[in-house]
């Protein structure tokens, strides 16, 4: 089937089967890397994408679904050539290590403090309880946060 | 994932068709939060996948002491809805504790119930709630009590060309609340789970209580023995107490790979005080 998605603000027309996730659309037809394939049961969080500003686990959406919705990567964060000040607070706090939990972990948080900014680290504690990092970084993520929503 | 026809009706009397076409051959997409992982490991192998996300029942109402809840309410609409938060604040805090956030962003109210895990939050809280759960079929809609819809491990009363469409339920104004649970991992199913309603009359003596626990059987668990321990006496920590150990002494779980029996049971007691006591607190602010 035809689809029409919209990732990132650019509408990029797919044919695909409709037993497709929109991880696998999003990878393997579109070539997009920046969303990660993990546990691919929802539980990671490696493939956390937008959908409509709300965080999804692309592994365990139905591509034909995400049809008419804003879906957003990390690669959407960036604007005018600049990483997003969550980005640099990642960079800043050595918040990265291997880094493919990092696409989940921005995209989760992001949406999480548009919606609670000014949260605290036991507040973003539990935002990101969803995402996992098994370099097991998570002082530092939070540290970058935590940096983040105090502006 | 196996190939399938994908079918999108854009009525409910357009699913039920389609539904009675294909009887067991089709499986109702909804969040797809339990679906798509049983598919993307081929326990699962449905035909056709009938999504439902078109019809028109992701919307709360709340007229008088009723709330009515479409079965495409998300998890984050349980969660965020201010009209719910004050109608009835106990489903609040047990969408709170359902999964990880992006299952409580896709996620429905119908799809949890109609999937019917025995350690899920909502048909936990249905079953303490006393909710209605408004069925269509191609004969007409019926009404099913919580309590007699959840039949068996990951099985209902719903038959392969029905639809849950509809929750109802009382709003339980000035009752005290509380979710207890535990599971071994932040997003795990709860090894146990528990919800207590506690409403107290003007002498402060309960007037209303519900206990239910997740997580110790194939279904929901009501423990009417617990709730008649409270029922008209003043809720002392010693009373609160008493409950917790009939509630455990009247469970019968069983043992799995991570827990024994034994465990379970004593962890029930545990959650079940805890629940009772923040529930018959937050019941004394409200009066």
């Amino acid at each position: 089937m035809r689809l029409s998605l919209t990732i990132n603000g650019r509408s990029r027309d797919v044919d695909v089967e409709p037993h497709r996730t929109l991880l696998e659309v999003l990878r393997d037809t579109l070539g997009i890397f920046d969303v990660k394939e993990g546990c691919n049961e929802g539980v990671c969080g490696a493939c956390t994408v937008l959908l409509d500003g709300r965080p999804v686990s692309s592994c365990l959406v139905l591509a034909p679904t995400a049809g008419s919705r804003a879906i957003t990567t990390v690669r959407g964060l960036e604007g005018g050539g600049e990483l997003h000040p969550l980005q640099q607070a990642f960079l800043r706090h050595g918040a990265v290590q291997c880094g493919f939990c990092t696409p989940g972990m921005l995209l989760t948080a992001l949406a999480f403090l548009e919606r609670h900014p000014g949260a605290d680290r036991e507040t973003l504690r539990h935002a990101i309880e969803g995402n996992l990092c098994r370099c097991t970084g998570y002082a530092k993520i939070l540290d970058a946060l935590e940096y983040y929503a105090r502006g | 994932m196996r190939a399938f026809d994908y079918l999108t009706p854009a009525t409910i009397g357009q699913a039920l068709d389609v539904l009675a076409e294909h009887g067991d051959d089709a499986k109702v997409l909804a969040g797809g939060q339990s679906l798509v992982p049983l598919l993307n490991y081929r326990l699962a192998r449905p035909r056709v996948v009938v999504d439902v996300n078109a019809l028109p029942l992701d919307r709360i109402s709340v007229a008088g002491d009723r709330v009515t809840m479409g079965a495409l309410t998300r998890h984050a609409t349980l969660e965020e809805s201010v009209e719910l938060a004050r109608a009835c604040p106990l489903l609040r805090e047990a969408a709170a504790l359902i999964g990880n956030v992006r299952v409580r962003t896709l996620g429905t109210l119908g799809g949890s119930l109609a999937h019917a895990d025995p350690a899920a939050e909502l048909p936990m809280a249905m079953v303490a709630l006393d909710a209605r759960f408004d069925v269509a079929g191609r004969a007409g809609r019926r009404t099913v009590a919580a309590r007699d819809f959840f039949t068996g491990y990951l099985t209902t009363g719903l038959a392969p060309d029905e639809l849950l469409v509809e929750v109802e339920i009382p709003t339980m104004r000035g009752a005290g609340w509380a979710v207890e649970e535990l599971s071994r991992r932040a997003g795990d199913f709860a090894i146990v789970a528990v919800t207590a309603l506690i409403r107290l009359d003007a002498r402060g003596r309960v007037d209303d209580v519900r206990i239910a626990f997740g997580g110790v059987g194939p279904t929901p668990v009501r423990v009417a023995v617990a709730e008649d321990l409270l029922l008209g006496a003043e809720p002392t920590p010693e009373r609160l107490g008493e409950a917790a150990d009939a509630a455990r002494d009247a469970l019968n779980p069983e043992s799995d790979a991570f827990v024994s029996a034994g465990y379970r049971r004593l962890l029930a007691g545990v959650l079940a005080r805890r629940a009772l006591t923040r529930a018959v607190t937050r019941a004394m602010e409200i009066r």
